[in-house]
């Protein structure tokens, strides 16, 4: 990931989408509500299998910023590209077409209460009329990813926050989509539970190498992220040799609404920023 | 909150329902249709309104014969009860009543599972997989409320002209035939197509303005209930006002 006119960009692996094609590109992009500016002149781009982390405080735009990558909301000025394309002046029907390359993990998981765990994943595969024998392969593939094969028949509401997250990674992962946006994937969820749900983000960054930007306010998720890596031999995931930093994994930090810092984990250990120190400490 | 203020957030909110109402329409015509959507909302509110709505229509028949008997028996003309209770039911209160009955119960049903849904962001989940919320929760809400409520107000109708009978025969001795054939005497097309045209109107008003305060739902759980009470309060002020307007209209038309 790099800002605008910073010299930090990742050299990116094999990605699904065209090489040195940025996966997400924002420039110059603000927003605000009822007044209030959320993010300020935001730019910053992302190559192709990289996974960005967005850190900062809560109320720094983080989640905003996601929503702005999905189209969700349109932002009060500036230009979006997803893959190239631009997506801030697109109406809502032709960004459909975009966020089918697009996974979403969202805050507090937002799985459909009405449909069970089963549906809930199939709900893009049902949407496009696939065939049930496919639908049916392709959730049972994606719920063993997230190790929840057992809960296929459960509804949302039996199910813990712990198992929420991982049926909504699920959801995003069963057509394996160039991007994926993770918002606040550990947010309330006690460490143990924190630590599997970063396991499996790890594990989808590592085993497909598609693109990611994740928030999260919790240092630990972005330092265990960007100085593990996911063993699939051993199905668990391990420190990168020689104690090193994983090259694909970049980390970005909002301040009121603005870039403080966009870089590599080793960067910002190194920053002599009073803010960054204050933060990391 | 300054009144230039106020009054432009309420012009944005007419806006914002104009263009939710009119998408809701348009839907109707563009793929993909929910037809299950359709068949599982007209269960949820004709099926599950049928109840309330026939208890409704018969009580307000009966009360309707006992007082109007009174007054009229007073002129000596009680046995035009029976034109009474079926022109007032047909016209006024089978519309009206079923359309308080079924605002009550389904406006505010609306807009709390949609406002719901989106304070926990499935609204927004629902977009970002490719599904126009619009097209899947509104459009289908629409069609079924219209649809349902013309068949529950017949319904209310034909029970209230019904409890109305009933009080009459056995209460008010009036003679069975006298009454039925009175009510169904003096009813005129145009008095049938007020009382089919009012539900139409108002299931439309019950289905966009609760779906519209359901989607418009912010702050939490606090908003959700705010967004249901609105929704009930707003659209049986708009069927009560628009029932004037469409009788006023009726009238200038067909004189009666």
């Amino acid at each position: 990931m790099s800002t605008v006119d910073s010299s930090t960009t990742l050299a990116a692996p094999e990605p699904h989408s065209e090489p040195h094609q940025p996966a997400v590109q924002f420039e110059n992009v603000s927003i605000g509500f009822d007044g209030n500016p959320v993010l300020h002149n935001i730019s910053f781009q992302t190559t192709s299998g990289e996974m960005c982390i967005l850190l900062g405080p809560a109320g720094g735009g983080k989640s905003i910023l996601l929503k702005l990558a999905n189209g969700l909301i349109k932002p009060d000025s500036g230009t979006i590209r997803i893959f190239g394309q631009e997506i801030s002046s697109l109406p809502e029907q032709e960004l459909f077409a975009i966020r089918s390359n697009i996974g979403m993990v969202f805050q507090e998981s937002a799985l459909f209460d009405s449909l069970s765990v089963r549906d809930n994943v199939a709900y893009r595969l049902m949407q496009q009329k696939d065939p049930e024998e496919d639908i049916d392969r392709r959730v049972i593939e994606s719920l063993s990813f997230v190790e929840l094969e057992d809960a296929i028949d459960k509804f949302p509401a039996e199910l813990s926050g712990g198992m929420k997250r991982r049926v909504a990674i699920a959801r995003a992962i069963i057509t394996q989509p160039k991007l994926l946006l993770y918002d606040s994937p550990t947010g309330g969820l006690d460490p143990i539970t924190s630590t599997t749900i970063i396991q499996l983000v790890m594990k989808q960054r590592d085993v497909y190498k598609g693109s990611a930007l994740l928030v999260t306010h919790r240092l630990q998720d972005a330092f265990i992220l960007a100085t593990h890596r996911f063993n699939r031999q051993t199905n668990q995931m391990e420190r990168v040799p020689g104690n090193g930093a994983d090259p694909n994994t970049s980390i970005m930090v909002l301040r009121e609404g603005r870039i403080a810092f966009s870089g590599s984990l080793v960067e910002l250990l190194r920053s002599e920023d009073p803010y960054i120190k204050e933060y990391l400490e | 909150m300054q009144i230039g203020e106020f009054l432009r957030q309420k012009v944005l909110a007419v806006q914002e329902y104009s263009l939710m109402s009119w998408a809701a329409i348009t839907n109707i015509f563009r793929r993909p249709f929910y037809r299950e959507d359709v068949y599982t909302q007209s269960d949820l509110i004709g099926v599950g309104s049928l109840p309330i709505v026939m208890l409704t229509g018969f009580f307000t028949g009966g009360v309707l014969a006992l007082q109007s008997a009174t007054t009229l028996a007073q002129f000596g003309a009680k046995a035009v009860t029976g034109e009474l209770v079926s022109l007032s039911m047909i016209k006024e209160l089978g519309p009206v009543l079923t359309g308080l009955m079924v605002s009550g119960r389904n406006a505010s049903g609306m807009a709390s599972e949609l406002g719901s849904m989106q304070v926990t962001e499935q609204i927004d989940a629902m977009r970002a997989l490719g599904t126009d919320p619009l097209k899947k929760l509104v459009t289908p809400r629409l069609i079924s409320t219209v649809m349902m409520l013309f068949f529950l107000t017949i319904v209310s109708d034909a029970l209230g002209t019904l409890g109305g009978g009933l009080v009459s025969i056995t209460w008010l001795r009036l003679d069975a035939s006298q009454y039925f054939h009175m009510a169904y005497q003096f009813l005129m097309y145009p008095d049938i197509l007020e009382g089919l045209l009012k539900p139409l109107v108002f299931g439309f008003i019950i289905a966009t303005v609760g779906c519209f305060f359901g989607m418009s739902t912010h702050g939490g759980t606090q908003g959700v209930g705010r967004s249901t009470t609105q929704a009930v309060v707003v659209s049986s002020v708009l069927i009560i006002a628009t029932d004037f307007f469409i009788s006023y209209l009726m009238i200038g038309i067909f004189g009666r």
